[in-house]
Formats: C-alpha cells, structure tokens, sequence
C-alpha cells in the first residue's frame, strides 16, 4: 500500500516536472516553431503548431541580409575573451577571500555585490566618454574588458562559495610538504575546485553571450556581436516575427547546445556544497 | 643627392597613391523596416559609381537606435557618420549644432521637390539638415465591403461624429469583427502619437504660450471621451496592448472595420500578407470642424552628425539614397509600388507611381494637411504635430502615454488619467525650467 502511494507521488513529481520544464522551454520552443512560417502564419490568430507549410526561407533571407559569422565570431571571442579574463583575476582574489580572510572581507564582498545594484544606464556616459577618448568604442578588446568587470562580482563570489567547501587542512598539508604559493593555488587548490570553475566558466560565458545592454551601446559595426545581430531584426513599424524569429534561434542556438552538453556540469556546480 | 630626391619623390608619389586607393568607410545606423533594408539591397549601385566609398550598415530595432545615436551624437563619440533619425530629432539636434547643414547638396538634388510639409520639419530657420527618406502621416483605413455593408459611404474627408457611426455600424464582435483599431500601447511613438494628433483636431493641445500644460483643459477631456469609447464600444478586446504591429495583424486578418495610423500601412494592409487585400479603402483622418485634423507627420531621414571625417562622402551618400534617381532605381528593380513614398512632389507627378500605389494621392492630401509649424487650432510655442520638439517630451510622453493605456484598460477614468498627466508634465516642466 506503502509502495503504491509512493508510486503515485513520484509520478505526480514526474508529471509536475515535465510541465514545469516545457513552461519554461516554451517560449524558445515558440521561437523555434516561428522560425519556420511565412509571415502570414507567424501572426495568424489562432496560430497552428504543427501543421503549416515548413520553409527555411527566413533562415535564407537572414543569412543573404546579415553577415551572421562575423557577429558569431565577436559573440565567441566576447564572452570566452571575458570569462578567461575574469578567472585569471578572480582566482586568487577568491583564495585570499576564502583562506586568509581579513577583518574586512565579507565587507569587501558585499561591497563587490553592489556594483551589480546601480542601473547601467546611470554609467554609460562616462564609460562611453572613457572609452571614446582611448579609442576602445566598438572594439572587442572595449568589450571583453566591460564584461569581465560587470561579471567579476558574480565569478568572485561563485568561486569563494567552492573555495569555501575545500578544507584548509589539505592546503595546510601541501604547505608543509614545501609547495610554495603558486604551487598550492594552481597544482592542490585549483584541481579541487574544477567543478566549481567549470561550471563559474560556463555560467559566465553564457551571461556574457547574452548581455545586451553594454554590447549595444559600446558598439557600432564592427565589434557587434549576436545580440546586435537579433536587434537588427525587430521592428515597430511592420511583421517581421518570423525573420526576428530565425535570426533569435541563430543566435541562441550555440548557447542553448552548449549548456545542454554540460548541463550535469552546471547543475554540479551551482548545487556545489548546497547539501552537506 | 638626386638619388635620395628621387627616391622621396617617389615614396611621395606612392604614398599619395595608397591614399587615393584606400577606400572611405562610411558606417550607417538605420532602422528596420521595409524601404531601408531595401536601401542596402540596392547600395551597390552606389558603391559601383564611388568605388572610393565603402558602406557598414548597422541596423536596429528604432528605439534601441534612438538610444544609440543620441548617446553618439551627444559625446561627439564619431561611430557614424550618416545617421537615420526622425523629425522629432532633428529639430533639437540642429538647435544643439549637432548636424551638418545640408545647403550646399548638388544643383540636379532638386531641393524645391521635397514636400513643403516635410522640409518644414527638417528645416532650422529655413536650412535643411536632414534629408528625407520616406515620409508618411496618419489616414483611415477602412473596409470597403463592410461599410457597404452597413449602408454607409466613407466621405474622402470623415468628421468624427462618422468614425464613431461607422465603428457601430461595422462592429459585429460575435464574429470577431470590431469597428475600430486604435493604437493603445502605451509609448510616446505609440498611443501618444496617436492622441496627440486626435487631440489637435478637437482643439487641444500640450502647452500653452507660456508652456503650461494643458491636460485640464475642456478640448483634452472631449478628445479621450471619445478615444475611450470608440475603443472600450467597438474596439478589439486588450486594446490597452495593442501598438502598431498588433493592429496591422489584427486589420490583415480581416478583424478591424476601420484603422487610423500611419499612411505607410497602406501598402502592407493592400500587400500579399492581408486577407483583405482588395477591399480597403482609404479617407483623410477625421476631423471635428476646427480646420485641424487628426492626422500627423513624420519622416525618417539622413542626417549627417557634426564632426564626422567623412563628411562629403556621407552628403554624397545622402543625397543618393534620397534622390529622383534612386527612386527610379527602385522602380526598376522592385516596381514603383515599392518606392519609399512621401517626400518628393514629382513621384506624385509621376503616372506609373499613382497607378501602381492606389493609396498614393491619400497619402500626399494627408501629408500636406500637416503643417508642424502650426500644429494646433489655438497658438503654441513648440513644433511637431505628434510630439513636442523638446528633449524632455520623450520621457513626460511616455509617462502620460501610461496614464492613458490605463484609463483604456479600466484602471481609472478618463478624469484621473487627465489629472495625473497635468501633474506629472507640470512637475517635470518646472523642473526643467521652463516658462520661468
């Protein structure tokens, strides 16, 4: 009887989780299915799902009108460029945050935290002013450099949490076994942690691909990535849906495989240390 | 020695070489919409005749522009050299000396061609600096077979007492088919624009001389009366959400007895995508006998920011992409239904133009019944017919276009929303000194 109950509850969980799960993916799914219409059927009321005329003729007039590998290309070297950039540094800043903490850290850490509270808009005329008059406007250097300061708080505090669940005795011990600062960091430390770094590189570079505020305004045309590609698609004055469509699942789709590959690796890492 | 000479001489020469090779880039923002992806299809025939020139285009979404450009412009950031903006811009840009005067275009550009409205609005003191790409204004489109139906005929030239007869007569919501579409999103370009050219022709208008707001205003509360009505009567469910895309979707779809917006609609309602497609007719828009009528102006167009090291190659591009010869490029090549309309007397002249676009004699009547200098019944001391030409009318717009959408969606009266619109523009006004 036991059984059966607990049968039943793990079919409602099941049940419950599937269509929480197609919630959320519905809106991409949507995006997807779009794609594949006329313009005529993208807006008909009430819309179909399945069955109308599939064409990739959205897909053929996105690719003639844009150049979507240069915008591809400045996306990749933005975001790993970035997320690389942002590990370099805050590695060891989370060590000495995590191991030797002062007086002052977990001010220094909330501190970090509340860059992430002011609106950008209210900075992006000095950062425009800055950036224009050292030659960085719609440069991906420009680029890499403001999304590893906006990510950086996020990536700092991501790998203090898992530097944090590592016992300081083994760091201690490789200390007394002679490993000098740079061995414990990238030879006991490091290793340790390379779930929680891998799953900080893959959330970062996804928050990086898709930010949308600095990547439009530090741009113009030759550092715009894929986020500049999808705006150059949406439009008040006319139905473009489906083209807006194929050019938003163009530009999502390397992400969205991405995190599908290494979506046990992200679950990983974000639920590192969550349950003791 | 004279080796040495000679051999600068030459380098000189061989610089002064690389130089004349090395191609002008030209980056160029525009907006996505129809006539100017068209543009970038067709600028090859302007490369081929200025192999000197290179064009990047860079395309976004209008307001995502709005904000990219004005942060440009206004930092001197130099990412542009030809601009895409509206007649809302232009006159504050030229005032802050951000654009570059386009007095000294080529004799064959033929200035005096453009419509007088729309130079109007691209004009400071009489010196063009924009040029105009394709204009439009705002006119009724209507269901031939459904007011047929109802037993009526539209006048070329409706009153508003007709609009509201017709959206009762048409509206038959069992079968999904509503009187009127209006724009009720709220947005300073969406409801608002709307709004503000209805209320002109009721005899309202934003500001006094003194530039005290005038919401409270007798003029204002007849013009939302009735806005309120015809939509909450005979409009579609959700109005509060509809913009311009939705009603075009809605009106393709054959659910929309009349639709009042922008004159560039015509073309997409009588299109391949609408299943009305040979049953719309269209009329001026409606008026209330006050010699103002609801209808506004507007026209994208190029302008050359200030500062810009590419300044003659971007006036070469400009007057290319705006010129006679550019228009019968299109024709050519697209069909002269497809010609950006709305900024030339001489397209109007032209036969084949107005045999191919049965909306065109519309749409220059109600192009030239705007007049931005002179926007309103009573004086007034701003331009534009839809918008106030100051810096802060976007932000108080949007704010009182909220108001609005609310009053729409039944979430206070038509009093309420007037009274916090007057308080919120008094207050920002105040703030940004003026009538001090």
């Amino acid at each position: 009887m036991a059984r059966a109950v607990s049968t039943r509850r793990k079919a409602g969980f099941t049940i419950a989780a599937w269509i929480i799960g197609l919630a959320i993916f519905f809106p991409i799914l949507w995006t997807i299915v779009t794609s594949f219409k006329t313009e005529a059927e993208a807006i008909s009321s009430p819309p179909s799902f399945v069955f109308f005329n599939w064409t990739t003729e959205n897909y053929t007039t996105v690719l003639e009108r844009s150049n979507y590998f240069r915008h591809f290309w400045n996306s990749v070297v933005i975001s790993l460029g970035s997320t690389v950039l942002g590990l370099i540094i805050a590695i060891p800043a989370a060590w000495s945050m995590a191991f030797v903490p002062a007086k002052h850290t977990k001010n220094v850490l909330m501190w970090m935290l509340s860059t992430k509270m002011l609106p950008p808009v209210g900075v992006l005329i000095p950062i425009y002013l800055i950036f224009r008059d050292i030659g960085l406007l719609d440069t991906k250097t420009g680029l890499v450099i403001v999304l590893t300061l906006i990510n950086l708080p996020i990536i700092v505090w991501m790998l203090y949490t898992y530097f944090k669940e590592i016992p300081g005795e083994i760091l201690e011990a490789s200390r007394m076994d002679g490993a000098s600062l740079r061995d414990e960091i990238i030879h006991v430390l490091t290793p340790m942690a390379v779930p929680g770094i891998a799953s900080t590189l893959l959330l970062n570079v996804i928050l990086a691909w898709n930010e949308a505020f600095w990547t439009l305004n530090l741009t113009a045309a030759k550092a715009a990535p894929l986020t500049a590609f999808i705006a150059s698609y949406s439009s008040p004055e006319g139905l473009f849906y489906a083209k807006l469509s194929a050019a938003s699942t163009m530009a999502i789709a390397p992400i969205l495989i991405l995190g599908w590959f290494s979506q046990k690796q992200l679950v990983r890492g974000l639920t590192f240390g969550a349950v003791k | 020695m004279t080796n040495v000479t000679r051999a600068l001489m030459g380098a000189t020469a061989l610089c002064g070489m690389a130089a004349i090779a090395q191609a002008e880039t030209l980056t160029i923002a525009t907006v996505n919409n129809g006539d100017m992806i068209r543009m970038q299809e067709l600028a090859s025939d302007f490369t081929e005749q200025h192999p000197d020139i290179e064009l990047d285009w860079v395309t976004l979404e209008e307001n995502v522009l709005r904000q990219r450009v004005t942060t440009d412009i206004a930092t001197k950031g130099g990412q542009y050299d030809v601009m895409t903006i509206g007649t809302y811009e232009v006159p504050i840009w030229a005032n802050q000396g951000w654009l570059v005067p386009l007095d000294d275009l080529p004799e064959d550009y033929d200035k005096d061609d453009i419509l007088p409205a729309i130079a109007g609005g691209l004009s400071v003191d009489g010196t063009l600096y924009a040029a105009p790409f394709y204009g439009e204004s705002s006119m009724v489109m209507y269901r031939t077979d459904l007011i047929e139906e109802a037993g009526l005929e539209m006048p070329d030239a409706p009153t508003w007492d007709f609009i509201k007869e017709a959206a009762a007569a048409m509206t038959d919501k069992e079968n999904e088919v509503y009187g009127i579409c209006l724009r009720g999103k709220a947005g300073w370009g969406e409801n608002m624009a709307f709004l503000t050219a209805m209320s002109n022709s009721y005899g309202a208008r934003w500001f006094d001389e003194n530039w005290t707001p005038q919401f409270d205003s007798p003029e204002w509360k007849a013009a939302l009366d009735d806005y309120l009505m015809l939509l909450n009567e005979y409009g579609p469910p959700g109005s509060a959400n509809n913009g311009f895309n939705e009603n075009l979707a809605l009106f393709q779809q054959g659910k929309c007895g009349m639709w009042i917006d922008a004159t560039v609609a015509a073309s997409f309602v009588t299109g391949d995508d609408s299943t009305v497609a040979d049953k719309v007719g269209f009329a001026l828009a409606p008026d209330n006998g006050l010699g103002k009528r609801g209808n506004w102006l507007w026209a994208w167009s190029l302008g050359i920011p200030a500062g810009t090291d590419a300044e003659d190659a971007a006036k070469t591009f400009v007057a290319w992409a705006t010129s006679k010869e550019y228009a019968e490029l299109v024709a050519e090549n697209e069909g002269w239904a497809n010609v950006p309309p709305g900024t030339r007397t001489s397209l109007y002249e032209n036969q084949e133009y107005l045999d191919a676009a049965p909306f065109a004699q519309m749409t220059l009547e109600s192009i030239n019944a705007a007049d931005p200098n002179n926007p309103t019944v009573d004086p007034v001391p701003y331009t534009g017919v839809q918008f106030v030409a100051i810096p802060e009318f976007q932000g108080i717009a949007t704010a009182v276009g909220q108001q609005m959408s609310a009053a729409l969606a039944g979430q206070m009266s038509a009093e309420e929303a007037l009274e916090a619109a007057q308080n919120l523009t008094s207050q920002e006004m105040q703030a940004a000194g003026y009538g001090q």
